[in-house]
């Protein structure tokens, strides 16, 4: 059962390429909280630099769902396999959520 | 593999965090949980957005007069260093290494602290400021609501980690407790997601009107 993902019967091996990927994947992680970081502080540029709100408002909104694309697939891991049936319970409760707050902006018009 | 098995860094699993029956099945249940908590909070959001600055009378104040960026700007760079922060936690827990997977913790909890710091000066101040509350209008009932539900998950989360780092600190890392750090990590994320829309939804597009 142990280290049954690899192919290798060497237990040295595995471990040594285990590390590896882990640090592999930690830098990914570093590059997408750097890129994080970048799209909150232009956010908060575009809004503090008084742009049009017809433009600041899609902009923010657009920045603030990649982020959560990144923090939901990288921090997350639902980029990794076995995240079938998590991706099921998420994309179910984000297309509850949409509709939701759809009909909360469309039905109140005071 | 059974839960109180010992292990080194060689033996220890892959995912040690769906290594057991029992942490698959709270691997499933719990993000069977957060697609539950998107649909509650997107409730309080779509409430929020539709009594946004509805005040019964003139002298109330509005979301541009309340909100100010870079308090807002310090609480958002926190979360978010302390969402990195605990994926460190978990890097390490994947390389069985507890003391580091502690460490890192800790300074989870330590940023999630000082956002909770920032948070009840920010709702001190509006309170004894601008007579901003609870019950002073529609709007500060659904702003209070939304923001106030997450920061209820944020000390929800602390506690949760302290206790985790408390109780697991003579124990060193098993199949045992690795489901419940990641877990609680997982759980850290998705607070950090809902303080995403948030800041844009209620502080960045409250300053723009």
């Amino acid at each position: 059962m142990v280290n049954n993902q690899s192919n290798s019967n060497n237990p040295r091996l595995n471990y040594d390429y285990r590390r590896k990927k882990n640090a592999e994947g930690m830098r990914i992680q570093v590059a997408t909280f750097t890129l994080m970081i970048f799209f909150t502080v232009v956010s908060f540029v575009a809004v503090a630099a008084d742009f049009s709100k017809w433009f600041v408002v899609p902009f923010i909104l657009l920045l603030a769902v990649v982020q959560v694309g990144f923090q939901l697939y990288y921090f997350m891991h639902m980029s990794e396999k076995g995240h079938e049936a998590p991706s099921l319970f998420m994309w179910s409760g984000v297309t509850i959520a949409f509709v939701t707050v759809l009909a909360f902006m469309t039905i109140i018009w005071w | 593999m059974q839960a109180e098995e010992k292990f080194t860094p060689q033996t220890w699993p892959e995912s040690p965090e769906k290594a057991t029956l029992e942490g698959k099945n709270k691997f499933l249940g719990f993000w069977l949980f957060l697609g539950g908590e998107t649909v509650l909070f997107a409730s309080l959001f779509a409430t929020y957005i539709a009594l946004k600055d509805k005040v019964p009378s003139p002298d109330h104040m509005l979301a541009k007069d309340l909100f100010e960026l870079p308090l807002v700007f310090v609480m958002t760079m926190l979360l978010l260093t302390s969402s990195l922060t605990s994926v460190y936690s978990m890097y390490h827990m994947k390389n069985y290494n507890f003391k580091k997977m502690q460490l890192w913790m800790l300074i989870t909890v330590i940023l999630g602290l000082g956002f909770l710091a920032c948070e009840f000066y920010e709702f001190h101040h509006y309170y004894t400021e601008y007579n901003h509350t609870f019950t002073s209008s529609a709007f500060g009932s659904a702003f209070y609501t939304l923001t106030g539900f997450h920061g209820a998950h944020v000390i929800f989360g602390l506690v949760w980690m302290i206790l985790l780092m408390v109780r697991n600190a003579g124990r060193g890392l098993s199949l045992y407790n690795a489901p419940k750090f990641y877990l609680a990590s997982l759980y850290w994320h998705f607070i950090d997601v809902v303080w995403v829309f948030i800041f844009t939804v209620v502080y960045l597009m409250g300053m723009v009107g």
